[in-house]
């Protein structure tokens, strides 16, 4: 079938050709201008259902594509289905006024394409994930990489222009949907190149090779002997506390001096830091404290006959306290496992206890490019300097942002903290993510704003398709920056 | 990239909203609340295919029917080509014009066959396929223009009658239509023979040649429209009360002749607040009169 501006959609199987301005078999699918966008008229079935009132029976043909959230009763409007204007550098689809404490507010609404956009993932876990700059791969496509270890997690970052436009086809789409699902805070299943491979969810404990992360560590094997020692002393003679990075050797350790606990003549493997502390006692990996040690002994070399004793009691731990085995010394010194006693059954408790619950957690970061920009204010520069100056509010379907220093409007956002499907693409491939500048009317138009493009709040809020929903009240509320309304009677029907 | 399906129970927490590309449902069953989770979940196990079964042989679908030709492989398909197959011979017409239909009643004969229910209705954007255990009845309303809903009479279905399918077709809905209509109601013994018939009602509702209509051929606004490049209805001008009476007429004739074959129960036709009713209404009480409170197009 030829048809020169007819652009075919692959969001179902039904493959629909669409002509420009119309939309595909499903309404939800539209061509705008040769750029297939989604327009999501669930937004206005919800609202239709939420009422209990009515179904229609057919969706309309003639919807406006917009379809805002709107939240609180000091109400704001997100962006979320608001549509862009993109690329044509029309004022954003809302420019809505409204009075905060006598101030005349003024709030420009619009989605926007990224294509500079992808999520940083923190992962918690002392597993190994896998090196440092590997690839993470998502259905064998390229979607990232491995970046720094910090505290007790793994970060990945995730996406970027290069893995959307720059590789294969494939490798675009495939980065787009786990951008997509992440954002939307779906599971997704991650592999790196020559490590783990991981499923995270925001907000959800990740699962390393098939085994869900439980427990954050409470501090590296050093840290943990450090805050144990006194509950140690005189119920075992030594502990090892097993970790990835610093095992800990209580004896030797600091803290133990401190408290004179005895030498054991216990002989580790793996390289000295500073007393009692030692690096690199086995590889990494998914087993014991982070490392691929299954057998706790393996880290050990014989105990020195000249100080060890016969019955000297051995406690090995994990920084988690998810592994632990307790040994005693034969007449020949040889560790030998027994049953873990009751006195140290608590320790072994409490260093779990003491350890957050493991969670995979994405801020969403993109970069509000020019035309965005343009669409906010005739001089997009101005738009910029204003947010530098905290004149203007950003914020991602009303939850704040963190901006970037430096040049452009570069930001992150807790996607845990958004309204639930915010996000949407385009098959760019590019995210599609709402973006809001709230800002007071006067500065608005002194940053040359779309000043006869400014409605009042009223206009668009009982048109059809909207979605009222209420504020997260972790979020500070947009319009002020300090706390959020009371909850609206219309929220979550 | 394609979009799994989505499956969701509604805030009201009472009905399920299946979800696939095109494919839209609204699902409620009644009974005991074990029988209900069961029908919920037939419904969802067989709706996970269904549109991939569709699209398999969606070109084929988009065929006119006629009889001798090859046939449909899936079950779905296999009921859209029946339930068009009588009007193969006079009217154009394919396959699509049934999907909807066919579609709620092949995920109402999931949930009907899994639990005991006393009643339940799968909805697929106005083409409804019902299920009524004996004694059980549904109260069902309806809306003249779908685009403005406002709810201008409603039909009370009994067990003890045949109606188990409704279907809506109109220019302003979310199919094509050849005809003028604002929307023609059928009550059928299935959803896809209702789905159907609504469809040829719909379009023969109309006043050819009429400069005051604006069509366009189907393929300037869809190029794979199962239409081709027949002319479907996208504006309708001033209309006189004879000229809309005409047009009714016209309607009303096919109507009747397929309420005389057996193909529908009953139909209801609209256009410019006018509405004709065709079939078992006066003696059944269906399709009673308008009343001004607005109602669920579904009440329990």
């Amino acid at each position: 079938m030829v048809d020169d501006d007819a652009i075919r959609c692959d969001a179902c199987p039904v493959l629909c050709y669409i002509k420009p301005g119309r939309t595909g078999a499903c309404d939800r699918y539209a061509n705008d201008n040769g750029q297939l966008i989604r327009i999501d008229p669930h937004v206005v079935l919800d609202r239709a259902l939420s009422r209990g009132d009515s179904v229609v029976p057919f969706l309309d043909r003639n919807r406006e594509w917009d379809g805002n959230i709107v939240s609180g009763s000091d109400t704001f409007v997100t962006a979320i289905g608001a549509g862009t204007t993109y690329p044509d550098y029309k004022p954003a689809p809302f420019i809505i006024s409204s009075e905060v404490q006598g101030v005349d507010m003024v709030t420009v609404v619009t989605e926007g394409i990224f294509s500079y956009c992808g999520v940083k993932l923190k992962i918690d876990t002392d597993r190994y994930l896998g090196p440092e700059t590997n690839l993470v791969r998502a259905q064998g496509e390229s979607v990232g990489h491995v970046t720094t270890s910090e505290y007790g997690s793994q970060m990945l970052s995730l996406g970027g222009v290069r893995h959307l436009t720059g590789g294969s086809r494939r490798e675009g789409t495939v980065t787009c949907e786990t951008l997509l699902n992440l954002c939307d805070r779906k599971p997704v299943e991650l592999t790196i190149d020559e490590g783990a491979t991981v499923v995270v969810e925001a907000g959800k404990a990740p699962i390393v090779d098939g085994v869900r992360e439980e427990r954050m560590r409470v501090g590296c094997g050093s840290a943990t002997i450090g805050m144990f020692a006194k509950q140690w002393q005189g119920k075992v003679d030594e502990v090892v506390v097993f970790d990835d990075h610093i095992t800990g050797v209580l004896s030797e350790h600091q803290a133990g001096k401190l408290l004179g606990i005895p030498e054991t003549g216990i002989e580790m493997k793996g390289r000295r830091s500073t007393p009692g502390r030692y690096f690199r006692v086995a590889e990494p990996g998914t087993a014991w404290g982070g490392t691929n040690i299954d057998d706790p002994l393996s880290i050990l070399r014989e105990f020195d006959p000249e100080i060890a004793w016969p019955k000297l009691r051995l406690l090995m731990v994990s920084t988690t306290g998810e592994h632990h085995a307790y040994f005693e010394l034969d007449e020949a010194l040889r560790p030998v496992e027994k049953e873990l006693p009751a006195s140290l059954t608590e320790s072994v408790a409490r260093i779990k206890e003491n350890c957050e619950p493991a969670l995979s957690t994405v801020l969403f970061m993109a970069g509000a490019g020019g035309s965005l920009r343009a669409g906010v204010t005739e001089n997009p520069v101005r738009l910029t300097h204003s947010v530098r100056d905290a004149l203007t509010r950003v914020t991602c379907g009303g939850a704040p942002v963190y901006v970037w220093p430096g040049g452009g409007i570069t930001f992150m956002v807790d996607v845990s903290r958004m309204p639930e499907r915010a996000f949407g693409y385009v098959p760019t491939p590019a995210l599609v993510a709402p973006i809001e500048f709230t800002l007071k009317l006067k500065d608005y138009a002194a940053l040359g704003g779309y000043m006869d493009h400014v409605r009042p709040l009223n206009s668009i809020l009982h048109g059809e398709g909207r979605r009222h929903i209420s504020a997260n009240p972790e979020n500070p509320w947009p319009l002020s920056g300090t706390k959020p309304p009371k909850s609206d009677p219309r929220s979550d029907q | 990239m394609r979009e799994p399906a989505q499956m969701r129970i509604l805030p009201d927490g009472r009905r399920l909203h299946l979800h696939d590309g095109p494919i839209d449902l609204i699902i409620e069953a009644f009974g005991a609340a074990s029988e209900v989770n069961a029908a919920y979940r037939a419904a969802a196990a067989r709706f996970v295919t269904v549109l991939d079964e569709l699209c398999g042989e969606l070109f084929f679908l988009r065929q006119p029917a006629r009889t001798g030709g090859p046939r449909a492989a899936g079950v779905i398909a296999r009921r859209m080509a029946t339930a068009v197959a009588p009007y193969g011979e006079r009217n154009f017409i394919t396959p699509m014009a049934a999907v909807a239909g066919a579609v709620a009643e092949e995920i109402l004969g999931s949930m009907a066959s899994a639990a005991t229910l006393s009643r339940a209705y799968v909805n697929n954007g106005g083409d409804i396929a019902l299920h009524l255990a004996p004694g059980e009845r549904f109260l069902v309303g309806m809306v003249e223009r779908p685009d403005r809903p406002s709810l201008f009479g409603k039909v009370e279905l009994h067990s003890t009658e045949p109606v188990r399918g409704i279907a809506t077709s109109g220019w302003r809905g979310r199919s094509f239509s050849l005809g003028i209509a604002d929307a023609v109601t059928v009550l059928a013994d299935h959803a896809a023979a209702a789905d159907a018939a609504a469809t040829i009602i719909a379009n023969a509702v109309d006043l050819p040649g009429h400069p005051n209509i604006t069509r366009v051929p189907a393929r300037e606004l869809a190029p794979d429209s199962d239409l081709g490049f027949r002319l479907v209805t996208q504006k309708v001008g001033e209309l006189s009360s004879h000229e809309i009476a005409t047009g009714l007429d016209a309607g009303v004739a096919v109507a009747d002749s397929l309420l005389a074959e057996g193909l529908i129960r009953s139909a209801a036709l609209h256009l410019r607040g006018e509405t004709r009713v065709v079939g078992a209404s006066v003696a059944s009480g269906w399709f009673v009169a308008p009343e001004k409170s607005s109602r669920s197009l579904i009440h329990a």
